[in-house]
């Protein structure tokens, strides 16, 4: 082969690579699409399932998807944007803080059966929330703090560190620096951070199975104490509990949780995009 | 009468055990500008990092010896490392703006201070920039980035931004480096204004500048004081060998 020749093939190899890569998840959203946008309509998104599931729409368990991830929102995000800010401005490098990241990096590998096997051993019978919204949602905020910690870190240390020094020599306290120097610019990936984190906990199943989502439960939640359906269990149980289950409805609902897993990932690459391209250094 | 600042006995050492500063011993009376200049690996800004306690950012230091301002140690434990440094205004070496408006960048301190008055903060940013002689070249365009300035104008904001809380003493780090004659020429200026109100001390871009702009001096060499004097002597009539073969540029 000539040298022209060898560069061609690799070039040809890589890009096979690329999409190879990329093949599988638009296979996914076009198969999905086209069985199941059939069954999306206004009724379907809007009305409770009729006569065993096998007719009417999904609303509670998409309301209940919904209510859970902001309850994620409201548990995870304040604690872990505390903790980032601790560990890249605060901690040192000592014992303790490196215990604390080993246990971060450990927390975001345990599987999500394991969250929430926790979350029913921790918040559904030791403290006694029951089966509810509050124990599911603080079992899949505890699943989404080390992503949204990692990440958060991550953006906080990107600050440079003239900023800091300059703010401390014009007289800033520790605090004044990291609220009007570092979280501003450290607020895109940390938001990143967290979108994705939600997004992950919007479409689990594992950990909100024991902790609070409903097999069949057409009235909708009136407290954080009450269970709730919720988008992945409902296609869970559509898909093999539910004999003479109408296939459209299947993949109507597994339309509706690709979408909004998806959307939360769209709408972090939007803000990552535009809050860049506005930073001035 | 006591010095405005008195370093006394003043050694330190950075966290991989290298000595930055030897038993240093000076004093620096109010309204002069105070010249330390020396080889690189002297200890200058090491110093000047000493004296608003910026050296503090970093771990595993060791420092002894006192430095008192107005007769106070700024090390003395019931000290507020935050309120020395709104007394003691720094500029750096590479100027670095704070992102945002030249305007936010020079209310910033003010800011911080807790200043709230939009006419207070206003006027301040006024002076402190007619000070550092950019206003003119600025006054239109307060609310643009202060990334867009050019690296001259960068160097007087910096200056202009650390004098915004009139601070009493201002250290200088090579406030002239990257400049060009004339901006180095235009900050220069406003040193010999600026030092009717204020007690400058100042890292020099080179011995030349150092002999234009000083009313004294000290000589750094290795973390080591070599000799402290008026312009006229230690540029003129240096008592010690090193200091003259400095000077006359026999190394460095």
């Amino acid at each position: 082969m000539t040298r022209q020749q060898t560069q061609r093939l690799a070039q040809w190899l890589i890009s096979a690579t690329a999409v190879i890569v990329i093949l599988p998840i638009v296979l996914v959203v076009v198969y999905v699409v086209a069985k199941g946008i059939g069954a999306i309509n206004w009724e379907f998104l809007t009305q409770p399932p009729r006569n065993g599931m096998t007719e009417g729409g999904i609303f509670p368990a998409l309301l209940g998807t919904i209510i859970l991830t902001l309850g994620t929102a409201v548990a995870a995000i304040p604690l872990a944007v505390g903790a980032a800010i601790y560990l890249a401005e605060y901690a040192g490098d000592n014992r303790f803080t490196r215990a604390i990241r080993l246990a971060i990096v450990n927390l975001a590998g345990i599987p999500s059966i394991v969250y929430g096997l926790f979350g029913l051993g921790m918040f559904v019978l030791f403290f006694n929330f029951g089966t509810s919204i509050l124990a599911g949602a603080l079992t899949l905020g505890l699943m989404t703090l080390p992503v949204v910690i990692s990440t958060a870190e991550e953006a906080i240390l990107t600050v440079p560190q003239e900023f800091r020094v300059v703010s401390f020599s014009l007289g800033a306290s520790r605090w004044q620096t990291i609220r009007h120097q570092v979280l501003p610019h450290a607020l895109p990936g940390i938001i990143t951070g967290i979108i994705l984190g939600l997004g992950r906990a919007a479409g689990e199943t594992a950990p909100i199975l024991f902790t609070v989502a409903a097999f069949y439960l057409p009235e909708l939640p009136k407290s954080i104490f009450d269970q709730t359906m919720a988008l992945p269990y409902h296609l869970y149980v559509i898909a093999t509990q539910v004999p003479g289950m109408p296939l459209s409805i299947q993949y109507g609902t597994a339309l509706v949780l690709l979408f909004i897993v998806l959307s939360f990932t769209l709408v972090a690459t939007v803000i990552r995009t535009v809050m860049r391209r506005r930073r001035e250094w | 009468m006591t010095a405005k600042l008195s370093i006394q006995n003043l050694s330190f050492t950075y966290a991989d055990g290298a000595q930055a500063l030897r038993q240093i011993n000076m004093d620096i009376q109010a309204n002069e500008l105070f010249v330390l200049f020396g080889p690189s690996r002297a200890g200058k800004t090491t110093l000047l990092r000493l004296l608003n306690r910026l050296a503090d950012l970093l771990e595993g230091t060791e420092r002894t010896g006192e430095v008192l301002i107005n007769g106070r140690d700024i090390y003395a434990p019931n000290v507020d490392v935050t309120q020395l440094r709104r007394r003691v205004g720094m500029v750096f070496a590479v100027p670095t703006p704070l992102p945002g408006s030249i305007y936010s960048n020079l209310a910033y301190s003010l800011q911080m201070a807790g200043i709230r008055d939009h006419h207070t903060i206003a006027e301040r940013v006024e002076r402190s920039l007619r000070q550092a002689a950019l206003w003119d070249e600025v006054k239109d365009r307060l609310q643009d980035s202060a990334f867009a300035l050019s690296g001259g104008q960068k160097q007087r904001m910096c200056l202009a931004r650390s004098l915004a809380l009139e601070p009493e003493i201002i250290l200088l780090d090579n406030p002239t480096s990257g400049l060009d004659p004339i901006s180095t020429a235009m900050v220069e200026d406003s040193l010999f204004q600026l030092k009717q109100q204020y007690t400058i001390i100042m890292v020099p871009h080179s011995v030349q500048q150092a002999s234009r702009v000083a009313d004294r001096a000290a000589f750094l060499l290795n973390g080591e004081l070599v000799e402290v004097g008026s312009q006229q002597q230690l540029f003129m009539h240096p008592h010690d060998k090193r200091t003259e073969d400095y000077v006359t540029g026999r190394f460095g």
